[in-house]
């Protein structure tokens, strides 16, 4: 395959309006859509906003929406349209738009802030920590994410609900509390902190209605809603909706306390 | 005066990747109210592509590891140019470093027994790298940024505001460091008094007033056109130092990772981690040949297995056999690829191949190297389960940088200025050892933060911001949106973009990983030229998020950082490390104990010079500190003789 | 050139003021509908002929095979199944089809079923009809309110499962008899209940509740190594959860149709041997 002319609509504008512009664009061998993003900058729009950062996948700066799905743009080759089609980049719509492609991801940091940190167990000093493999490996993939804030922004419940971004965190930070709350170390309880419970009461999981788009656009293909958002769910039914471990709680609770 | 707004902080980090956010929590930490300033959004940095591991001497994998051999192998990937205090206290604190990660909810991969389990790495003697698959950056900066967020809950809970004491500028640049106006009364020459930014989302001015400041910006990747590096390294902080007056050290050793993808031409360049190696991937040419038995360099012959057989072996068995010169520095694969492809044994791409698929089983693979199996299959097509890769050498890593004090991180002859991290120099020698980059960022900017905050509490008054200095800054941040009405005579302005190109170009063709005395000459002409060219670098369009705009101001930094590496290459005649010179190919035991500095010609901070033989920078030689006798005494005194100069030997 | 600025539409979801002013409520080229309209096509024909079964009260025995759809019976007006099924809890004054009252649990449990819910989700309530599709509703709770709250019971539905299961699992061992009750005997029924006992149990043990309570509830696998392997083989089967839960409920419904078509003497039972 030579190089061959695309035809590209691009979103330009900022909150005051906008709307898509046309370019017709020089595509070559092997390249993805950020490669023709850039060489629209370098050639016919030099001051096209657009945030990148390592164009290799690790770093999800890079979060658009391409022909409507949002995407990595640095993750999507040009090779998956045909030649004739016509490829629409529009920034992330689910978040206010600063310019061009680049929208204001602050809710995800303020949803960041507001979910407790890791409680390093009392007792344990640094170097004395032992976890075994098995133990980790559920937080070990939440941990993967590259927080390009795919998930959040296709989640519905917010995305096209701009009344739920108040109460409710989105995958990614409802991610956030499953890993602690699997941390083989995360002492949170001992601290008087309930994850499980607070999932529910305060980072609003039970608006996720579990329609796993959050798992379809992940460029890094956690299974979002299986692994993290259900057994979280799961969780706090455990505390909430479930009479028998109520039950046997109480009732083991009695003699440790008598 | 320009409209600007002014904020006062006690300690400013610039740069939010390990080191700088390392730096702000230990400021923050000490009692220090800290502001931290990054270019991307927070947690995005260039620390995020790290793959392999950290480097620490924690014994878990095996027991004879200790500080000592760390430090011993950190000398020698170094070629014995390191600044020797550094790489003692980087490899007797990196432990503390990595198991502190753990109590900020770190998870790493473990062992057997629940340790923090460790990978084998160039250089490094035993398993040394803790790390979590190969994306052990992400992991570094997640759990600093997870850190920060922790101790702005904390300040949150008692003063009501998340950002009272640690503050995060995200999507911020700063284009210079202030300093006081030198004082004729009193004796203290001038000082840090703080940073002038703009914020890219708005264009607005951003003064920062603080007494110290702490550079942990990163490298220079971005002035070379294959480079595994990301947008953001356009050696600021090492352009900041300059201007404000302090040296850089040694840079003319530029780190060419050996293994960087060579196809698709758009991905050309992105790394491909030495943990493929480090876990049995081996290199091979055209015909099939395992060529690294043919480049095992004299000083490392007893290190390094002799025949395939023995390298296979040491996989299950390191205590007994060599480990196979695959897993040699960076510097050596690095220049063996380069001499293959030259030799016409190169792969259809310009590269060699890196093979596991024949090493391993397909399900190990996609294991222990999931984001390079995903990296390959989605942008190369390639299945590295079922073929081999193909790689070719990579711009990846600055060993030179700021001169610094090893203990404290301060740079050198600006009181208030510290840096850590990549843009310092020193640490790594001639060539850094895989693995040693996160340790550093660890160690140094948990120092630079100490030191910083230290420095700031014992500052009395806080230093004068000098308006003259903002109003100039202002003035020249601004210069590339009239860069037409200036010189209206000179023809249209230049494109941001194509003198990117242009100096990118330039510098991998002349000054990349094999170096001759000509070509470098020509490249400090064309970094002229550009330079020249760049001072009427035009954009369209306004302040708001304007790339074209951010890339005309990065242009002054890279320009700057080109001349240094071309510059001070030229003058080193000998190859030692990261820097090869085709007319002076042998590692030179005279060129051992000398450093050399590049300062700014122009010490009043002009930039007018456009004079290709004087040009912006001024090299100095200086000769550096005798390495302490007890470190000495690690090393057999037959290894010693191959590095050191006779003098030195015997004082 | 710009194709025209759009003024800004300025209503609510992606059309809300702050956000990038595109009034199409999405932009996506491909056959997004087909998914949830093959989803909706299916689930639908699966609830017709469920109801037209459910409320015969015939055709539902056929010895040796008696329809999962009646299985336990647990009225008086059952068909009399000897060895089968039969149990008269509720007695005479239950007076429509019997069906009703097993076919509450299996019911529940997959309406509660986190796949299920995905699929009607998306492909009934619209919300979302796919993923990037603005959905039409101008509020949404999700399943923090009643009645959607109660999906949190699915649990509950878990274990009733189990039983139900184990009741079919009963009548399947019922189906290696002849029409004559002599055991050792197999027919293309035994062949089509074995099929379907085996999704049905597949399916039912894939459930994420199920996944839950064998292990995903613990902190430590390390302390409890038989759970983590329960765990993870339960965890290999929720993989394929959506897949199992097609499976199934087409199984079920052939199941039920086959002895169907032998009750109504559309065709006698092939015996193997």
């Amino acid at each position: 395959m030579s190089g061959y002319t695309a035809h590209f609509r691009v979103w330009r504008g900022d909150v005051e309006g906008g709307g898509l512009e046309d370019f017709k664009v020089e595509v070559n061998d092997g390249e993805v859509v950020l490669d023709i993003i850039h060489r629209i900058q370098a050639t016919q729009a030099a001051d096209l906003a657009v945030r990148w950062n390592c164009k290799a996948g690790k770093c999800g700066s890079c979060s658009a929406e391409i022909n409507g799905r949002p995407r990595l743009m640095c993750m999507t080759r040009m090779s998956v349209f045909e030649q004739g089609e016509t490829v629409t980049v529009t920034p992330l719509r689910a978040f206010p738009v600063i310019r061009d492609l680049v929208t204001d991801v602050g809710f995800n940091y303020q949803k960041a802030r507001e979910v407790p940190a890791f409680v390093p167990p009392a007792g344990l000093g640094p170097g004395e920590y032992r976890m075994f493999q098995e133990d980790v490996d559920r937080s070990q993939e939440f941990r993967k994410c590259i927080e390009c804030f795919l998930c959040q922004d296709v989640c519905h419940v917010v995305r096209d609900h701009e009344e739920n971004k108040a109460a409710y965190a989105g995958p990614r930070f409802l991610m956030r509390v499953a890993e602690l709350d699997m941390h083989p170390l995360d002492a949170a309880e001992a601290a008087g902190l309930d994850r499980k419970r607070a999932a529910q009461d305060e980072h609003g999981l039970g608006y996720c209605n579990i329609t796993k788009c959050c798992t379809e656009v992940c460029p890094e293909g956690i299974h979002i809603t299986d692994n993290a958002l259900i057994p979280l769910k799961e969780r706090a039914a455990d505390r909430k909706y479930d009479p028998l471990v109520w039950l046997g709680s109480k009732i083991r609770r009695r003699p440790a306390g008598g | 005066m320009a409209a600007v707004e002014r904020q006062q902080w006690d300690v400013v980090v610039v740069g939010a990747g390990g080191a700088g956010l390392r730096a702000a929590i230990e400021a923050r930490e000490r009692g220090a109210r800290t502001a931290v300033i990054c270019k991307s959004l927070f947690g995005k940095a260039h620390t995020v592509m790290a793959e392999g591991g950290i480097a620490a001497a924690m014994a878990n994998v095996n027991e004879h590891d200790n500080w000592q051999v760390h430090f011993r192998d950190t000398l020698r990937g170094g070629k014995f140019l390191n600044q020797w205090r550094m790489a003692e206290l980087h490899a007797k604190e990196a432990p503390d470093r990595v198991w502190e990660l753990e109590t900020w909810g770190a998870l790493f991969d473990r062992t057997k027994d629940g340790k923090i389990s460790q990978r084998n790495f160039g250089g490094h003697e035993y398993p040394r790298l803790a790390h979590v698959g190969d994306r052990t950056g992400l992991e570094l900066i997640r759990t600093l940024q997870q850190k920060i967020v922790s101790l702005q809950q904390e300040d949150q809970k008692e003063t009501g505001d998340y950002e009272s004491r640690l503050k995060v500028f995200q999507e911020c640049t700063v284009t210079r460091i202030l300093k006081t106006v030198p004082d004729s009364r009193s004796a203290a020459g001038s000082r840090v008094s703080g940073v002038f930014a703009y914020e890219r989302e708005t264009g607005r001015f951003l003064v920062l007033e603080a007494p110290a400041v702490v550079v942990a910006t990163g490298g220079i990747g971005k002035s070379f056109k294959v480079t595994s590096n990301s947008w953001e390294y356009t050696g600021d902080g090492h352009a900041l130092a300059l201007l404000a007056g302090a040296p850089l050290l040694n840079m003319e050793f530029v780190q060419f990772h050996p293994t960087g993808m060579v196809w698709p031409p758009s991905v050309k360049g992105i790394l491909v981690t030495e943990s493929v190696r480090g876990d049995g991937g081996v290199l091979r040419n055209s015909e099939g040949k395992r060529f690294m038995f043919d480049y095992i360099p004299d000083v490392f012959k007893e290190k390094y297995a002799e025949s395939e057989e023995e390298g296979d072996r040491w996989y299950e068995d390191p205590d007994h056999n060599r480990r196979p010169p695959e897993l040699l520095p960076r510097d050596e694969v690095a220049r063996a690829i380069n001499s293959e492809v030259k030799a016409g044994r190169g792969s259809p791409h310009g590269g060699v191949f890196l093979d596991v698929s024949t090493r391993m089983p397909a399900e190990v693979i996609r294991r222990r190297l999931p984001s390079m199996y995903h990296q390959f299959k989605e942008l190369a097509d390639v299945d590295i389960t079922a073929e081999a890769m193909e790689v070719g050498p990579t711009c990846h890593y600055v060993m030179g940088g700021v001169a610094v004090d090893s203990d404290t991180a301060a740079a050198r002859g600006v009181p208030g200025l510290f840096a850590a991290g990549e843009v310092a120099g020193g640490m790594h020698g001639s060539n850094r050892l895989g693995g040693n980059s996160l340790s550093d960022l660890l160690v140094f900017g948990r120092r630079a933060g100490w030191h910083a905050a230290d420095y700031a509490a014992d500052t009395d008054a806080r230093p004068a911001v000098d308006d003259q200095q903002v109003d100039a800054a202002a003035a020249e941040a601004l210069r590339p949106f009239s860069a037409e009405s200036q010189q209206p005579d000179a023809g249209p302005p230049e494109n941001p973009y194509t003198l990117h190109q242009e100096l990118q170009q330039s510098m991998n063709d002349l000054v990349g990983i094999i170096r001759r005395e000509g070509e470098m000459e020509q490249a400090l002409q064309r970094l002229a030229e550009l330079r020249v060219r760049a001072r009427r670098a035009g954009v369209e369009g306004h302040r708001q998020f304007n790339p074209g705009w951010h890339l005309a101001l990065d242009l002054r930094n890279m320009l700057l950082v080109s001349e240094c590496v071309a510059r001070s290459a030229l003058e080193r005649t000998e190859s030692r490390g990261g820097h090869t010179r085709e007319d002076h190919p042998t590692m030179d035991r005279r060129w051992r104990p000398v450093n050399l500095l590049c300062r700014l010609a122009d010490p009043t901070g002009g930039l007018a010079a456009a004079d290709p033989v004087r040009g912006q920078i001024t090299l100095t030689r200086e000769t550096t500190d005798p390495i302490r006798a007890d470190l000495l005494a690690l090393f057999e005194k037959e290894e010693l003789v191959k590095y050191l100069a006779e003098e030195e030997l015997y004082e | 050139m710009a194709t025209g600025t759009e003024p800004h539409p300025n209503s609510g979801g992606v059309r809300t003021r702050t956000r990038a002013a595109i009034s199409a409520p999405h932009l996506r080229t491909d056959r997004w509908w087909l998914a949830p309209a093959v989803t909706a096509a299916g689930l639908f024909a699966f609830v017709v002929y469920s109801t037209w079964r459910a409320f015969a009260n015939a055709h539902y025995y056929s010895a040796p095979y008696v329809s999962p759809f009646y299985s336990p019976c647990l009225a008086e007006n059952c068909k009399a199944m000897p060895s089968g099924p039969n149990a008269d809890v509720f007695g005479s004054w239950w007076a429509i089809s019997p069906a009703i009252i097993i076919l509450v649990f299996p019911l529940g449990f997959r309406l509660t079923c986190y796949y299920y819910r995905k699929a009607y989700y998306r492909s009934f309530w619209a919300s979302p009809p796919a993923c990037a599709v603005a959905e039409p509703h101008a509020k949404y709770t999700g399943e923090t309110r009643f009645p959607l709250i109660l999906q949190n019971l699915h649990r509950y539905f878990f274990y009733f499962a189990l039983l139900v299961a184990g009741v079919l699992t009963y009548d399947t061992v019922l189906s290696f008899r002849d029409p004559h009750e002599r055991w050792g005997h197999m027919g293309l029924g035994t062949l089509v209940f074995l099929v379907n006992i085996v999704l049905i149990w597949v399916y039912t043990l894939s459930c994420h509740s199920c996944r839950h309570i064998v292990g995903g509830k613990l902190k430590h696998f390390s302390k409890h190594p038989v759970r983590y392997k329960a765990w993870q083989f339960v965890g290999r089967l929720n993989a394929w959860h959506m897949q199992l839960a097609w499976a199934s409920l087409v199984s079920v419904a052939l199941a039920d149709f086959y002895v169907y078509l032998l009750a109504s003497g559309v065709f006698d039972d092939p015996r193997f041997f």
